[in-house]
């Protein structure tokens, strides 16, 4: 077999999994959307009309199409976050659905790679509504802004690979508490979502810039406003590097928790 | 490459080994297991029976030795040889949000198989298992019988040639065994080989044509159910249940006996006959005793002793 086949062959076993997971979706898609898609608009309105009237511009914005931006990817991360511990564990552990899985030719890069793109899909699922409503609302500058859907599907390729790979060491649902309070909660608050970096100490700047979400926001904000886009391969980058290097972590870890 | 369809050998293994933390749990295992063949693998709890299996089919990294499935190395080729291998697993990992059908469809995808060659088949499938009126039920509203056959099914969606099973039949009611034991039957006549582990003698002794025990990750015994009670235990054996110390005395001085062991209040007596024995018992007022014929679980017990396994 060669390389190419081999390689069509494995991404065709991870669009197995990546089906099921979207069968199981459409059945369940009403609760799901409301809580990927209806909170993060809850922010974008209540904050944006609430705070938006003691702020007023932001990085020369109205500071709801500047929250717009920062819901959006906070929004891919959380989609992608919760698909990645809690169902991923659902999956991994209560159900034991992988080790089904694994008794088929399926290997356990495959069930990554599955898992992740899945993830990112709800990712796109829930920032595809959000930027429906933001244009609506004439929160988008131009059509450049469908350019954040990549970006959205991106971030949810990172943050699942990250959210798996804190799965791997999961022992029960409660783990996850200490992944979202002291990783994803202060990431969110501390990365340009709710007011510019800037305004933060330096070092915290360093620290923020070294963590996924900060380029995400970077790409997203100037193509929803029709901003100048800068850097951008950086910022991809940092997004590839985090997912890739949590997605092969995560799969050592999980064959060695499965295959033992 | 791709699985030979008929090999001679279906699972061929030498030496092979497995440690949990210095422990052996499979110690230097040598066996061969020919197409065709309906084997059961016996043991109490931990004597390395599910490791066995898991290595089978690659959900076990092999310390020591050599396993070949197919003719293909394990676990270097597992992927390849699972295509051809069905399992139906110990605890039931059916999809709970998926109908009948659909786990069966959803199954058949991940071994990549077209959908539209997946419906026939599925229809085939819910025929055998018996569940043609469930195609469209929940996995909840299944009961424990039907929850196995649909696992069994959801095995042959691949059309496997070998058929791994942990433990299919506990917690069934004796009808749902049954009726899972004639569908592996009807497999068998197929030319499938099968792989079992069981607690239950019974079910070994009826469907298997060859029954291994094991202990401490070492096979004790391996022959056809029927030789091993021949030749491993005396052809009968005297239960008597509840007696009094002075009746127990009288009835082992019957010469015919070979062998005797006591657990709890039940003293097992075996050998060839008993007449001098029977006759005492007949004589006494004590009429809680059992006279049959040796079976399977008689030569478990000699194999692997009366203790128990937690």
């Amino acid at each position: 077999m060669n390389k190419l086949s081999q390689a069509r062959l494995f991404l065709s076993r991870s669009v197995a999994i990546w089906s099921r997971n979207i069968r199981v979706w459409g059945k369940l898609a009403g609760p799901s959307l409301m809580g990927n898609f209806g909170e993060p608009l809850l922010y974008l309105l209540v904050l944006g009309y609430g705070l938006g009237q003691f702020v007023g511009e932001v990085e020369g914005l109205s500071y709801m199409a500047f929250l717009a931006s920062g819901v959006i990817c906070t929004s891919a991360v959380n989609s992608a976050s919760f698909e990645g511990m809690y169902s991923a564990y659902t999956r991994m552990d209560v159900q034991q659905t992988w080790l089904g899985m694994l008794s088929t030719p399926i290997g356990v890069a495959e069930v990554v790679l599955g898992e992740v793109l899945w993830a990112a899909t709800k990712s796109l699922i829930s920032v595809s509504a959000i930027l429906l409503v933001a244009s609506g609302l004439g929160l988008v500058g131009d059509a450049w802004a469908l350019f954040v859907l990549p970006v959205a599907f991106l971030t949810g390729l990172c943050f699942s690979s990250l959210a798996l790979l804190v799965t791997s060491f999961a022992r029960g649902y409660d783990f996850f508490l200490y992944y979202t309070t002291l990783f994803i909660t202060p990431m969110v608050l501390l990365s340009g979502v709710f007011f510019p970096i800037a305004s933060l100490p330096d070092f915290v700047q360093y620290l923020i810039k070294a963590l996924p979400l900060y380029h995400a926001i970077s790409l997203v904000r100037p193509l929803m406003t029709g901003g100048e886009l800068t850097f951008v391969l950086l910022h991809v980058s940092v997004l590839l590097l985090f997912g890739l290097l949590a997605a092969t972590l995560a799969t050592h870890r999980i064959k060695k928790r499965l295959i033992k | 490459m791709a699985v030979k369809k008929n090999p001679a050998t279906v699972i061929e293994a030498v030496q092979l080994s497995k440690r949990y933390a210095d422990k052996a749990v499979v110690n230097k295992l040598d066996l061969k297991i020919e197409a065709g063949c309906f084997c059961g693998i016996l043991g109490p709890n931990g004597a390395g029976k599910t490791t066995t299996l898991r290595m089978f089919i690659g959900h076990c990294p092999i310390d020591d030795g050599r396993l070949a499935i197919f003719g293909l190395n394990m676990p270097e080729q597992a992927s390849l040889v699972r295509e051809s291998i069905g399992v139906v697993p110990q605890m039931d990992n059916l999809d709970p949000d998926f109908t009948v059908e659909e786990n069966l469809h959803v199954y058949g995808r991940f071994f990549g198989i077209a959908a539209d060659v997946l419906k026939p088949r599925i229809v085939e499938l819910l025929d055998f298992a018996s569940l043609q009126d469930k195609a469209g039920s929940q996995i909840s509203e299944l009961s424990g019988g039907m929850r196995r056959r649909l696992s069994l099914a959801r095995a042959l969606i691949n059309k496997p040639s070998l058929l791994i099973l942990d433990e299919p039949t506990t917690g069934l009611d004796p009808q749902a065994r049954q009726s899972i034991w004639q569908k592996l039957r009807a497999l068998k006549k197929q030319g499938m080989t099968l792989v079992l582990t069981t607690h239950y003698m019974e079910e070994a002794e009826r469907l298997c044509d060859r029954v291994i025990v094991m202990d401490h990750g070492e096979i004790k015994a391996d022959a056809p159910p029927k030789e091993l009670i021949r030749t491993e235990v005396e052809s009968h054996v005297l239960e008597v249940h509840a007696a009094d110390k002075a009746l127990i005395a009288q009835v082992k001085t019957d010469p015919a006996i070979a062998r005797f062991e006591k657990s709890g209040d039940i003293h097992f007596f075996y050998g060839n006959k008993f007449n001098q024995a029977l006759a005492v018992l007949e004589q006494s007022t004590h009429d809680d005793y059992l006279f049959r014929p040796a079976n399977l679980e008689d030569v478990f017990i000699k194999l692997t002793g009366r203790d128990l396994r937690e």
